[in-house]
């Protein structure tokens, strides 16, 4: 559904996306994740032809983005970042306009801005204006104008950023229903959202693909990320310490709050050092009130990919 | 074309959506009233050897709103789209670049044109009640009327330019201010200078938009401006054209 080979960008002097090269395929999720100017927003904008790219090519749903740009664009769906709107029009109208703006045939405008509407929650705002809209249903209006002409791809910046948890997770659910039927990219810089939604990821910094992968594949790459946490009274012991000699652990930090001491273990993958912990604890007559690992989540693999030298 | 329509559309009734249409159509109409009324209480005092035509679309008071309504039409045009960040769905709509340009170009176009509709009752009002043959006569309205409609443009084309280099709406109006009110005022050189020669005086006329309106208001329908109006208003949607598409480039 898209196809992107050797895209760059270059902006004055500094380049946004260097040499990126993916596919994604019909039916598919595909969670686009980075820091903040890793590209993602300039990678987009360049899959909608809103502007070209500096050299390399891209197709969108068999259409070349820079040849055939009215073709590709008729075949997706975009919603830039922050939702630009025009204030002053109504919901409905706004719709309208768009739908037959996109080419949707002139008798069909009322059934699929009627179905977008309802499909996106906007029916109780409809004759609104857009300038009084809360932040959450401007992005649903932004989403009802992407999928008004049923396009086969949707292209999503950030569909949930600035709002509040229940509407992302709303937004989340709809595009999970959304996904059984349209090829999906989206943007986003909160993972569990990717985690949830996603069948596949592409984490990108400073302008180069770092991971592509599924969700699962990439957590079982990472090395470090898993830890244990472990709370117990340790009385005169150097707990942290004890807790070093154990196999596996790489690191312990330790804090403490008020008789009990708090200790978070950085261990090995693939090792589990709980019980260890225990029998360590039940020789030296700790009294211990947590021993819990914490699984490793796309957060962990996100920041260890996009700065390997944090630690 | 279909699409040409739906952007006109939209195009027209946004000018309608702000308040600035109705503060545009209220001063205009509050000038071009006051203009009438004062053109024709003149008139009545001692006879004259000019049409009430030619009074109406001559005068200082005329041509002070004319220049001034163009950069209020046009400068949210392309400045409010690119501030807004609107021309990011728009443009990733399938429409063509030339189909946005134009139908801009005449949106504007038709909202001057409704601005001007009202001033048909003035001619009207006065030939119901003074029964003058000459106030009747189509030429003068033909020629006065075809003169606002190609000024009309290519000063909406200058608008279209200048709203279409800047995001800042404020900007945009007084580019257009600027090079329109320089141009109008340039008619003028031939009436401030005694000393110039009587071709070069010939010359700034051909550009005198002020001698054109007084020719055409006559009723004498001369060719010139239509080519000359008609072509630098092409040129300027064009260089519009360009600098729509060169902004893609360097964003």
């Amino acid at each position: 559904m898209i196809k992107v080979e050797n895209l760059t960008k270059r902006y004055a002097g500094q380049t946004a996306i260097d040499d990126l090269n993916f596919e994604v395929g019909k039916g598919e999720i595909m969670g686009f994740l980075g820091p903040n100017g890793a590209g993602k927003s300039t990678t987009m904008r360049i899959l909608s032809s809103f502007m070209p790219p500096t050299s390399g090519r891209a197709s969108v749903a068999g259409f070349d983005i820079f040849e055939q740009s009215l073709q590709a664009r008729a075949h997706l769906g975009y919603m830039p970042e922050n939702v630009p709107l025009y204030n002053d029009m109504r919901v409905t109208e706004y719709l309208d306009y768009r739908a037959a703006l996109k080419g949707v045939p002139h008798r069909r405008i009322a059934e699929r801005v009627g179905d977008v509407k309802e499909l996106c929650g906007l029916k109780e705002v409809e004759k609104k204006i857009i300038g009084a809209l809360s932040k959450g249903y401007r992005q649903r209006v932004g989403l009802a104008d992407a999928l008004v002409h049923e396009p086969d791809l949707l292209i999503l910046d950030e569909p949930t950023s600035g709002l509040d948890p229940n509407q992302i997770r709303q937004v989340r659910d709809l595009i999970k229903n959304l996904g059984k039927q349209h090829t999906i990219l989206l943007s986003t810089h909160i993972l569990p959202e990717v985690e949830m939604t996603c069948s596949r990821v592409i984490i990108i910094n400073k302008g180069r693909i770092e991971a592509c992968d599924t969700p699962e594949n990439l957590l079982g790459r990472i090395r470090t990320a898993s830890g244990v946490v472990v709370e117990a009274k340790v009385g005169s012991d150097n707990g942290a310490e004890e807790l070093k000699k154990i196999a596996g652990v790489r690191d312990v930090i330790a804090a403490a709050e008020g008789d009990w001491q708090i200790f978070s273990l950085r261990v090995e993958a693939d090792t589990d050092v709980r019980e260890e912990v225990y029998r360590m604890a039940s020789a030296r007559h700790w009294t211990l009130r947590e021993l819990s690992q914490r699984k490793a989540t796309l957060e962990d693999v996100f920041v260890e990919i996009t700065h390997p030298d944090a630690e | 074309m279909r699409k040409f329509y739906t952007l006109l559309s939209r195009e027209v009734r946004s000018y309608f959506y702000s308040p600035i249409a109705y503060i545009v159509l209220v001063f205009f109409l509050f000038v071009s009233g006051a203009d009438f009324y004062f053109q024709l209480s003149f008139m009545n005092q001692r006879p004259v050897s000019y049409s009430v035509q030619e009074a109406f679309f001559n005068s200082v008071f005329f041509w002070f709103a004319f220049v001034l309504i163009f950069p209020l039409i046009t400068m949210r045009l392309f400045a409010e789209e690119f501030k807004l960040g609107t021309i990011e769905p728009l443009m990733t709509a399938p429409v063509r670049d030339w189909q946005v340009i134009l139908s801009k170009f005449f949106g504007a176009l038709v909202f001057y044109i409704i601005l001007w509709l009202p001033t048909l009752i003035y001619f009207w009002v006065f030939q119901a009640v003074t029964h003058q043959p000459a106030a009747n006569s189509i030429g003068a309205y033909c020629g006065a009327y075809l003169m606002l409609l190609l000024l009309g443009m290519f000063y909406l084309s200058v608008g279209c330019l200048a709203s279409v280099v800047t995001k800042n709406q404020i900007v945009a109006a007084i580019i257009s201010f600027c090079v329109i009110t320089l141009h109008f005022f340039s008619g003028l050189i031939s009436f401030v200078l005694n000393e110039i020669s009587s071709s070069t005086r010939q010359l700034l006329g051909y550009f005198s938009a002020i001698e054109q309106m007084g020719t055409l208001s006559r009723g004498e329908i001369d060719t010139r401006p239509m080519v000359l109006y008609l072509s630098m208003t092409i040129v300027m949607l064009t260089l519009t054209y360009q600098a729509f598409q060169s902004r893609k480039w360097r964003l």
